[in-house]
């Protein structure tokens, strides 16, 4: 745990003085509601098809997180150094899930209220506290499987293409379960107070599931 | 008297990539506190060599003990007893020195007041809150010695470390990874006379074999000149 802290200290510190991840994904969010906006041609969306624009484009926006998780690693020594070091080498993998969930957060912190405010018919502010539950477990899938799938392809000559490659489909499941769980929230008329548990509870086995996965496999993703 | 066994111990070391050979059966056992010099024209095996010694790449074939651990088996018992100078400082371009080094002590578990000294015993105390974007070459490579031997490691590998040192900068990390730092040492060096000046032991690889294993004053000038033709 400690070492993980470290990790991700500098991670933080990296991003906060580089400016290189999270605003690229808020503009990428930002333009693709716009997209949305004229491409839907409607001023106003809500129920389903408000929950499968949010959810599609926080993911497509996570998708460049995940590309530079582990760029400064690679084209900097970061790699080596960690190996170098007498140290678990599942603390880079908690590190880097928690750098990407929050950078995540982060993005959603803008993009949700922006979405909210150029798209969404109905009011988000009573579909609130039920859209921080999902997206919170949506960020976590997001998250471990980023993480895995950037460690991947950061090995890889053409990374920018196997990160999405392997990570879309597989956080299908995660994409489906977060629109369902969010598509009552956002409803027009009669909308839910929470989201139903039966997406919730997918969702987060779904975390567990592949938490233990990335836990369990991250090591040898390190090897030469 | 109980002899003391090799700081480093290879036997019939093989490592290939692809079809390429990187090298192929090496063996040498190298005392405590000596200094090996690894010579040869590039891609001879050097780097190869030191990164697998820095259990950073697994051999395909043969032994490799360093502090009488086989590597990569039990590479946890001998991570942290090893400072390792490439040709990459391994430091992150965007922060400063200082936090650079901060970044490695907590890897290492090293006390903050050691950072301040190996800062100071480089000079690089009034560069130390810069990027190290910003700093030359030569004060990257000063912090990259700083950084590796941070930790009071028992094996150096050094793959030309005193490459962008001007003559000052290279008497004054003399002390940190020259010979009078009294570790075990593993070195390249693309000036072989200065490598073999400073050498108990000398290792001449040539396509990933083995030519010349031996004390630097049995290395002919001839063999010498074979080497890097």
């Amino acid at each position: 745990m400690r070492t993980a802290l470290i990790v991700l200290r500098k991670d933080l510190r990296l991003e906060l003085r580089t400016l290189e991840t999270v605003p690229a994904m808020v503009l990428f969010s930002l333009v693709t509601f716009v997209i949305f906006h004229f491409g839907l041609n409607q001023n106003t969306i809500s129920g389903q098809l408000a929950a499968g624009v949010l959810t599609a484009t926080l993911l497509f926006a996570a998708m460049l997180g995940v590309n530079r998780l582990f760029v400064a690693e690679r084209e900097q020594g970061g790699f080596d150094a960690f190996l170098l070091a007498p140290v678990d080498r599942s603390a880079m993998l908690l590190a880097k899930a928690t750098a990407l969930f929050l950078f995540l957060a982060a993005l959603e912190v803008v993009a949700v209220p922006a979405f909210g405010l150029f798209l969404l018919g109905p009011s988000l502010g009573p579909a609130l506290p039920g859209l921080i539950v999902v997206l919170a477990l949506a960020d976590l899938a997001l998250a471990v499987i980023g993480t895995l799938v950037s460690a991947i392809a950061v090995h890889t000559r053409a990374r920018d293409l196997i990160g999405p490659m392997i990570g879309l489909p597989l956080l299908i499941p995660a994409l489906i379960a977060t629109a369902r769980a969010t598509g009552p929230l956002l409803a027009a008329q009669h909308a839910a107070s929470a989201p139903p548990g039966r997406w919730l509870l997918i969702l987060a086995l779904y975390d567990v599931v592949f938490a233990l996965l990335a836990y369990a496999v991250f090591d040898f993703l390190l090897e030469d | 008297m109980v002899d003391e066994p090799p700081a480093i111990e290879l036997r019939g070391l093989s490592r290939y990539f692809g079809e390429r050979t990187a090298l192929r059966d090496v063996s040498l056992a190298l005392p405590a506190g000596a200094t090996l010099a690894v010579l040869g024209r590039n891609g001879a095996g050097k780097s190869t060599l030191l990164r697998i010694l820095a259990a950073l790449l697994r051999p395909h074939a043969g032994d490799v003990l360093v502090l009488g651990e086989p590597l990569p088996r039990r590479a946890f018992a001998v991570r942290g007893r090893l400072g390792l100078l490439g040709h990459e400082p391994l430091l992150y371009r965007e922060l400063t020195g200082r936090e650079n080094l901060r970044y490695h002590a907590g890897l290492h578990r090293v006390e903050a007041e050691r950072v301040e000294e190996v800062l100071r015993a480089v000079q690089m105390e009034r560069r130390a809150d810069d990027p190290v974007r910003l700093l030359s070459r030569g004060m990257v490579q000063r912090l990259a010695v700083a950084r590796a031997v941070l930790h009071r490691p028992r094996v150096l590998l050094l793959d030309e470390p005193r490459a962008n040192l001007d003559p000052a900068a290279s008497e004054l990390v003399e002390p940190l990874i020259g010979r009078s730092s009294g570790v075990t040492r593993v070195l390249t060096s693309h000036d072989p006379r200065a490598a073999l000046a400073e050498s108990d032991l000398v290792l001449a690889l040539k396509d990933g074999r083995s030519i010349y294993l031996g004390e630097p004053a049995g290395l002919r000038d001839g063999q010498l000149r074979e080497l890097y033709s």
